[in-house]
Formats: C-alpha cells, sequence, structure tokens
C-alpha cells in the first residue's frame, strides 16, 4: 500500500487531487445553474411579452 | 463652432482645472496628509530605532503612496463628472485621451508631486541617508507619475458606479505591482548605496507605456461610463 | 479567407444552438483523457528521483495553472471582439469565462501551496509563479466585482472589456516584474520539474490532462455562455422556438 501513501507525501498529494475533483464538479454544477436559471428568466420573459401582447 | 486644436484645448483645459482647484484648495491637501499620516503609523508599528527603520522605509515610502495616490483619485473626475463637464469634454470633438492626459497632468501636479517634495522629509525620518535622495526622488517621480495615469483608467471605469468602495481598489491595485516593485527596490538600493540603474529604468519604461497607453483605455472607459 | 463563420458563429441562435451540441462532443473525451491522464499520472508514471511521489502533484497543478492563464487571454480576447464587433456572443463567450477562470487560479494556488510544503518546508512561498498566480487571482475578482457593480449588462460590458484588455497587456508586465523581484532574492529551493528532458512515461499523462483541462474548459465556457446568450437577447423572437426545441 505505498501506492495510497505516496511515499510519505500523502497528506499533500491525495487533498490536491480531492480539491482538484472537487472544483471540477462544483463548476459543472455552476455552469448547469446558470444556464437553467437563463432558460427560466427567458420563458417568464416570452411568458409576460405574450400576455402584454 | 469653434474648432480648437488639441494642444490649445489641452492647455485651457490645465489652466481651467488648476484654477479650481486652488479655489477649492482643501481638499487636494488630503491625499498629502494621508502621505503623512500613512507613513508615520509604520514606525509606531515597529521599532522606533532608526537604524532599523531604515529597512522598511522603502516599503512604508511606497505602500504610503500607492494608497495616498488611491485615495486622490476619487479628486480626478468627480466634479466635472457630477455637473456634466466631462460630458462636454467627450463631445467636443477634440481626442479624448489627449484632454484626460492633461486632466492626470493637473491631478499628478496636485496630489502627486507633493508627496515627491515631501519624501525627503519622510524618509530622513525613517532613517534615509542623505545620499540616497537622488534615486529615491527621481524613483518616487517615475512611479507617482505611473500610478496617477494608471489610476485614471480605474477612476473613468467606476464613473457612474454606485456600489463602489473598494473596488478601485481591487481595479488598480494589481496593475500598479510592477510599479511598486521597482520603485521600492531602487529605492532601497539607494539607500543601500548601491547601483539603481536596473529598477529605475524598468521603472522608466513603464512610465512611458503608461502615459502613452493609459490615456487611451481611460478616454474608452469615460465614453462607457457617461451613458 | 470565409468571415462567413464568424458572422455565423456571432448569430445568437445558431450559436444558441451549436454550442450545445459542442458540449456533448467536448464533454467525452475530456473525461477520457482525464482518465488517462489521471491512472498514468498516479499509478503508471515512475517516482520521481529528487521528489519521490510528492511531484504528482503536477498532474493537477500545471493543468490549473494553464488553465487560469489561458482563461484569462481568452476573456480579454473575446471581450475585445465584443467590444470592437459589437458582438452580444462574444460579449456573453468573455461573462462565461471570468468563474471558470477565477476558481482554477484557487486551484492552482492550493494545490501549488500543498506542493510548495513538501518541498520548501512551508505552505506559502514568495516565489513569482505563485505571487503571479495570486495577482492573476485580484484580476480575475477585480473583473468579476466591475460587472456585478454595473446593472446594465451591456454597459457592464464594455466597461469589463477595457478592464480586461487593460489587464491582460499587465499580465507579463506584471509576470516579468515579479519574476525579476524574485530572481534578486535567493529562493531556498527551486522546484527541478523544468528538465527539458521528462520520461514519456511521465510527460503523456501530463500532456493528456493538459488537453482534457482545455477541453473541459470550452465545454464549461459554452454552457454559461449560452445563458449569458439568453440573457442579453432578452425577448428576441428566436428564443421562443429554441426553447421549445429544447423541450421537445
Amino acid at each position: 500500500m505505498n501506492w495510497l501513501a505516496m511515499g510519505g507525501y500523502a497528506q499533500y498529494v491525495w487533498p490536491s487531487y480531492a480539491l482538484t475533483l472537487i472544483v471540477i464538479a462544483l463548476n459543472i454544477w455552476w455552469a448547469r445553474r446558470s444556464l437553467a436559471r437563463a432558460r427560466q428568466e427567458a420563458h417568464r420573459r416570452i411568458a409576460t411579452q405574450k400576455e402584454r401582447a | 463652432m469653434d474648432i480648437t486644436s488639441p494642444g490649445r484645448a489641452a492647455a485651457l483645459l490645465i489652466r481651467r482645472d488648476l484654477r479650481l482647484a486652488m479655489r477649492k484648495g482643501g481638499e487636494w491637501l488630503q491625499p498629502l496628509l494621508f502621505f503623512l499620516v500613512v507613513t508615520t503609523l509604520f514606525p509606531l508599528a515597529l521599532d522606533p530605532q532608526l537604524s532599523r527603520l531604515r529597512d522598511i522605509a522603502p516599503a512604508a515610502l511606497w505602500v504610503g503612496a500607492l494608497l495616498s495616490s488611491l485615495l486622490a483619485l476619487d479628486l480626478l473626475f468627480r466634479e466635472d463628472g457630477a455637473d456634466g463637464t466631462l460630458e462636454q469634454l467627450v463631445l467636443s470633438g477634440v481626442p479624448l485621451a489627449w484632454l484626460l492626459l492633461a486632466k492626470t497632468a493637473v491631478h499628478w501636479l496636485l496630489t502627486g508631486l507633493p508627496l515627491v517634495l515631501m519624501a525627503p522629509l519622510v524618509s530622513t525620518a525613517l532613517g534615509a541617508p542623505y545620499a540616497a535622495m537622488p534615486g529615491m526622488l527621481a524613483a518616487l517621480l517615475l512611479g507617482s507619475v505611473a500610478l496617477s495615469l494608471v489610476g485614471a483608467i480605474g477612476a473613468g471605469l467606476m464613473l457612474n458606479v454606485r456600489r463602489g468602495g473598494a473596488l478601485l481598489a481591487l481595479l488598480v491595485l494589481p496593475l500598479a505591482t510592477p510599479v511598486l516593485i521597482f520603485g521600492a527596490r531602487a529605492t532601497s538600493m539607494a539607500i543601500a548605496q548601491q547601483a539603481y540603474d536596473a529598477p529605475l529604468y524598468l521603472l522608466a519604461a513603464i512610465t512611458v507605456l503608461a502615459a502613452t497607453l493609459a490615456p487611451l483605455a481611460a478616454a474608452a472607459a469615460v465614453r462607457i461610463g457617461i451613458e | 479567407m470565409s468571415w462567413v463563420w464568424f458572422h455565423k458563429l456571432g448569430s445568437p441562435p445558431h450559436f444558441y444552438r451549436i454550442a450545445g451540441r459542442w458540449v456533448r462532443w467536448l464533454a467525452w473525451p475530456a473525461v477520457l483523457l482525464g482518465a488517462y491522464g489521471l491512472i498514468g499520472g498516479l499509478a503508471i508514471a515512475p517516482a520521481d528521483y529528487q521528489q519521490g511521489e510528492g511531484y504528482r502533484i503536477v498532474y493537477v497543478h500545471a493543468p490549473a495553472a494553464w488553465l487560469s492563464l489561458m482563461i484569462y487571454t481568452t476573456m480579454a480576447v473575446s471581450a475585445a471582439v465584443g467590444l470592437i464587433w459589437r458582438m452580444n456572443v462574444a460579449h456573453a463567450v468573455a461573462a462565461s469565462c471570468a468563474t471558470i477562470g477565477a476558481s482554477f487560479t484557487v486551484l492552482a494556488l492550493a494545490t501549488g501551496s500543498l506542493w510548495g510544503k513538501p518541498m520548501w518546508g512551508t505552505y506559502w512561498e514568495w516565489d513569482p509563479r505563485l505571487t503571479s498566480e495570486l495577482l492573476l487571482l485580484f484580476l480575475y475578482l477585480g473583473y468579476i466585482g466591475l460587472r456585478s457593480a454595473i446593472e446594465d449588462i451591456p454597459r457592464a460590458d464594455r466597461a469589463s472589456a477595457v478592464l480586461a484588455i487593460v489587464g491582460v497587456v499587465n499580465v507579463p508586465i506584471i509576470h516579468y516584474s515579479v519574476v525579476w523581484w524574485n530572481s534578486l532574492h535567493q529562493v531556498a529551493s527551486v522546484m527541478k520539474l523544468d528538465r527539458p528532458s521528462m520520461p514519456t512515461s511521465m510527460l503523456l499523462p501530463l500532456l493528456s490532462m493538459f488537453l482534457a483541462a482545455t477541453l473541459l474548459f470550452v465545454a464549461l465556457m459554452l454552457t454559461r455562455a449560452r445563458g449569458e446568450v439568453l440573457r442579453r437577447e432578452r425577448t428576441a423572437r428566436w428564443i421562443g422556438e429554441a426553447l421549445q426545441q429544447e423541450s421537445a
């Protein structure tokens, strides 16, 4: 299990990889949420515009 | 319509700004007073022995100058932005970058130059030797000009932005870092009585670059902010 | 030279549709390349003769740093395009870059710090790379701050474009001045990873990670940009149809 211990550097290597995965996951989540919100807002704008017409 | 040459327009603008500033007087002293107060804080926060202070003198001088120039930026466009003069300048047909260079020149004369003139006094109080003066003054002269020029870009971007606050500092300070690095380095080398050509030349290069490019960026920023 | 594709891409409805398709095509290669890079970097590549297993952080740190710089440049270029050609799509792209770039800059700083502790003995060092990265983070935060301080989107687009362009001109100046400043103050140890010859087993996973990171960024950016385009186009006619097509 020397691989898990990373030759003694485990406490630096694994948190680095964990942080990377977290940042990537956050970015994916944020991007999708931003698009979903923009879609909802656009829907609402068009709906209210139709009501006024 | 009277079409003035850019040179004449700039000269008129400079005279007008100077005259207005003389009338206001007090306000334009504040950056200088701020500089004096801030540089006084350093020995109070540290060891008041002059031999020790000498080491931090460049830092105190330059951080003080940087923060003071940030504060002074408020004065650059505030009045003219409020009373519509800035719009008139934009619409005047004279190249805006040129006019802004003139405004920045007056601004530096009133807020940057006083710092440079007070620097010998402040640096002596911080333990700097007399021999360090020429190098220190040269660096501060160049650096303060560069700070005014770069700061004008930030001031232009912040025109009519309500929730300003610390945002101006966040915009300007990263851009001002090279000035700080080379200026403080030249000053500390002058104090240590080493040859300070290298950082001084680099600082001069930055100042020249700022003088040519910054007014253009500031003009673009002002045009956008005026709408 | 055909500028048709450029103007086509600048057309919001076209961009909205195409970007949606591209995201799917980019996502899977990114995952595969990333998987190869991770496995290669963590397991297959041999240990470094100087840093042992600790050097493996490079497989996430270097791509993060690469992204932080590449994204800022992309942001500045697309902002300039938006400013010059008045393209909403370009402004949308620039706006999409900011948060992604800032987050990877933070990641680069954090992983660099974790790498520094075993190698230099401290979590923070004012070495040229970390210091430049920190200033880059401030540039990103300034951009994001300016955008959020201006409510009117077109005005925010133009003002932040000026800021991004000024910033990108400054990045090499800032970096050079920090390197120069740092070279005067000898740093205790130097990271020896810039050796010209890196064994292929180490190099290939690294290149794969760089590529995966780039593809990931484009996918993320396009996703956000689609939303930004919708915000800028307000109630344009094409939006209703496009949204209906998607839910169909």
